[in-house]
């Protein structure tokens, strides 16, 4: 292997020898007879790894030979089946047997109270990652206090405990108010505040600390977006599920669960 | 005004004898006979007519019950006396009748009529409560005619009008409707009674399919009848064009085969001899409407995918139909000139597919886009106006306020004319004809004008905007519970109707965006609805392959019209209001009639 690049230096101060180009066609020219030998000669595993690969590029050449063999203009598209008129065509539309189905199986899902969420199983954090022990006392040798390690909520009228008695300690550096929220069907993200955190699947610990995972699901304020119920009532706060590490990146990308 | 009487104080009044009665009588002769010195004669005959209403209110006392036969009688006495006297006379018999209406009942109400646009009817008058609707209709008349001298009544036939006080509708008679709003204060202070005139003719509701016309190799994605009514081009999945004939129910010979791909929207020029059709490519194809033959020889291209919308230039702005705009997925809006088949502005500015463009009488565009935002253009530049803002999905569709009269151009459905008349006028009468039209329809909301957009969204509301002047909406309209797909106008401005794959229609009025009613009848999403031209029945046609007809004065289903095989992809009233023709998913086309 060169380990610089004096080759490519004589190559461009020099050039190549005179007969180069044609001992480099000659080269190729006997390659099919040397692919064959080998194909013939080899012998047990090493004729089976070579037996797959030499498939594998007859396949791509015999594709790239039809798209050559093909004419260059347009041929006459088949018009497809199907027609919708303008107001559909964005629309994906079920076909009728599957909605009967799709109905079946949503009605078994609410019954099992397994809910649809994009990131369903998520690695559960364990305590010794999220927890630092933080040692008390005058020889230091409580160590009944713990400091978060990974970003959290805490509401606005949060107030710390005495420092005494106060068992999590969640450091401001770490306190989060605003998630990137992306909407899935119009693919849009929008910077909204958060009102609370729902539920952390690692541990109902962790939702009353408002510790924020990947996977945990938040409650954000969605007044900017604009959306109406049903009864004309303004929505103003829905779910979203976190799809990132927040506490790699340093911000809480999630997805709104619609 | 000769003099008025304010009754002070409310409560019951006595009934009044046969002398305070004559008395009343000499009163108001002698009346007449002061102001009009020269007219004595004519105050003689006053004498005699009163003297015979004398007798009918003689008899309407006797059969309290019956109102009719008297009423008919006192009815066409007071249309007799109206029309013959010079308006000076008729308003002093109005003034008259009232009195004589007033002592004979029992209560009454002081009210001031006045038009929607805030123009007064003349000044207070005194009704009794026991009027009607037809008592409130012919005085209407009289003092619109009053108002407006006898040069401006045309025909000499009254027009009806349907009356509101504080947006409700008065359905029968004064008493029926203070009966219904008990808590309100009643006599105290002058009551405004809004008159909202109706369309003169009476649209006859289609009944029965006429014709089942096969002829499409693919499912009919789209339907116009012409603005005069009188042909009918439809596009399909099979990449044809093809033109109805009306009077036999057969499809032309000729038939428009240059696209390449599923027709996806059509539109007839505003003066009715041409159509212009777009396809999946992102084509525009022009064809003559008469022969069925492509104008000229090319497809306009220029955009690079499909097209979502086309739009023609009024009539009243250019006579010659010059200009179309057509909206795309790509995102951008074309306006092309179909005389030189070139693009003439293109306007970008949307981020996400056009799936609607109008243009609008004053000549701005208005094109709603799925990236939530309708934008208002100026098309003599081609320069952005304003972005409308506030639907949280896509905007999926759009209704003008002015849509019918730009769509029928200088055709006038209620007056019976010669088919081949407009034929004969050139441009610049077309153009004149259809200005005048434009006009009244646009002096509807303001004394100054101004047009009122819809804008139907895939986050189930609607949004109501005055697009020339505000960036901010006048109503949201919420209520439906899935999508909606399309939104019209009536054609005389006054309510808005929205269809929604919620099954479901609702009615708005479009003054203020206020809900009125829900139309419910169809089983699968309603796709598309059309109005009749006097704007009392709505038809719309729905997934579930039957197209419903709606009495929109009782707000019930009128007629329900299966047949079709499949869904119903597209429907249209014909603007004469004769036929509806709908087409769809099972590749016929149907034409119903009466």
């Amino acid at each position: 292997m060169p380990q610089n690049e004096h080759i490519e230096l004589h190559r461009k101060r020099h050039g190549r020898r005179f007969d180069h180009y044609e001992k480099q066609k000659k080269k190729e020219g006997r390659l099919p007879h040397i692919l064959s030998k080998k194909a013939q000669t080899l012998r047990g595993i090493k004729a089976k790894l070579y037996n797959k690969r030499r498939q594998n590029e007859k396949i791509q050449m015999k594709k790239t030979i039809k798209s050559h063999e093909e004419k260059e203009t347009k041929q006459r598209q088949e018009v497809p089946e199907g027609a919708l008129p303008a107001y559909l065509l964005d629309r994906e539309k079920q076909s009728r047997a599957k909605i009967l189905s799709n109905t079946i199986k949503q009605k078994r899902k609410e019954k099992a109270g397994k809910w649809d969420v994009p990131i369903p199983k998520v690695k559960a954090v364990s305590e010794a990652e999220v927890f630092r022990v933080v040692q008390s006392g005058k020889r230091r040798k409580k160590a009944w206090k713990r400091l978060v390690t990974k970003p959290c909520f805490v509401g606005e009228g949060f107030t710390r405990k005495p420092p005494k008695y106060e068992r999590f300690i969640r450091p401001m550096a770490l306190r989060f108010t605003k998630a990137h929220v992306t909407h899935p069907e119009l693919k849009a993200t929008f910077q909204l505040p958060i009102i609370g955190v729902k539920k952390n699947p690692s541990s109902p610990l962790y939702t009353s600390l408002g510790v924020i995972t990947k996977g945990t699901v938040l409650e954000v304020n969605v007044s900017e977006l604009g959306m109406v119920t049903q009864g004309g009532k303004v929505v103003w706060g829905k779910y979203a599920q976190v799809t990132n590490h927040p506490e790699n990146d340093g911000c809480i990308n999630a997805v709104l669960l619609v | 005004m000769a003099f008025r009487f304010r009754i002070p104080n409310i409560g019951f009044r006595k009934r009044m004898s046969w002398s305070d009665f004559t008395v009343a009588c000499i009163v108001g002769v002698l009346a007449g006979i002061y102001t009009f010195k020269p007219g004595l004669q004519q105050a003689k005959d006053e004498i005699e007519r009163r003297e015979a209403l004398k007798e009918i209110q003689a008899r309407r006392k006797a059969e309290m019950e019956q109102d009719r036969p008297t009423q008919t009688a006192w009815l066409s006495l007071f249309k007799r006396i109206v029309k013959n006297s010079n308006t000076r006379y008729s308003l002093l018999w109005l003034t008259g009748g009232l009195l004589f209406c007033l002592y004979a009942s029992d209560k009454a109400v002081l009210s001031q009529f006045q038009l929607e646009n805030g123009t007064l009817l003349g000044g207070p008058v005194e009704i009794p409560l026991t009027v009607n609707l037809r008592q409130l209709n012919s005085i209407t008349n009289g003092l619109a005619q009053v108002q407006e001298g006898a040069a401006a009544v045309d025909n000499n036939e009254p027009v009806p009008y349907s009356f509101y006080i504080d947006e409700i509708e008065i359905k029968e008679s004064l008493e029926k409707y203070f009966e219904e709003q008990a808590n309100k204060q009643m006599f105290e202070k002058t009551l405004n009674i809004v008159c909202v005139p109706k369309a003169r003719f009476q649209v006859i509701p289609v009944e029965r399919c006429t014709a089942t016309i096969e002829g499409h190799l693919e499912a009919i994605t789209v339907l116009q009848f012409s603005p005069n009514g009188k042909l009918l081009a439809s596009g399909s999945g099979d990449t044809t064009v093809r033109f109805w004939d009306l009077n036999t129910q057969t499809p032309f010979d000729e038939y428009g085969k240059a696209h390449r791909h599923w027709i996806l929207c059509l539109s007839w020029a505003p003066n009715g001899k041409m159509v212009a059709s777009s396809c999946k490519q992102g084509l525009i194809g022009l064809w003559i409407g008469a022969t069925g033959k492509q104008h000229g020889t090319k497809l306009l291209s220029g955009h690079r995918q499909w097209i979502n919308s086309l739009s023609w230039q009024p009539l009243h702005l250019n006579g010659s139909c010059r200009l179309l705009a057509s909206g795309s997925k790509d995102t951008t809006i074309k306006i092309w000139d179909t005389h030189l088949f070139k693009t003439v502005f293109t306007l970008s500015g949307h981020t996400a597919s056009v799936t609607c463009v109008k243009w609008g009488g004053q000549n701005l565009l208005y094109s709603a886009s799925q990236d939530r935002t309708i934008k208002v253009w100026r098309t003599t530049d081609g320069v952005l106006c304003r972005t409308l803002e506030g639907h949280a999905h896509w905007v999926n569709t759009l209704a003008l306020s002015t849509d019918y009269v730009i769509r029928t151009g200088a055709y006038e459905p209620s007056k019976e004319r010669a088919s081949d008349e407009y034929d004969h006028l050139d441009e610049s009468t077309l153009q004149t004809l259809a200005s005048e039209r434009y006009e009244k329809v646009y002096k509807l909301f303001d004394t100054n004008g101004g047009e009122r957009l819809v804008s139907g969204s895939d986050d189930f509301t609607l949004y109501l905007w005055k697009p020339e002047t505000d960036k901010k909406p006048l109503a949201r309209m919420t209520g439906h519970q899935q999508l909606i797909n399309d939104v019209k106008f009536s054609p005389d401005t006054r309510l808005l109707a929205s269809a929604s794959f919620d099954k479901s229609i609702k009615l708005w009025s479009s003054r203020t965006g206020a809900f009125l009613s829900t139309l419910r009848g169809h089983v699968q999403a309603v796709y598309q609805i059309a109005w009749s031209a006097d704007s009392r029945l709505l038809v719309s046609g729905s997934a579930d392959s039957t197209l419903k007809v709606w009495n929109i004065e009782k707000r019930c289903l009128l007629f329900d019209l299966p047949g079709h095989a499949d869904e119903i992809y597209a429907v249209d009233y014909s603007p004469d209001g004769q036929k509806v023709a709908s087409g769809g998913k099972d590749k016929v086309l149907k034409l119903w009639r009466r």
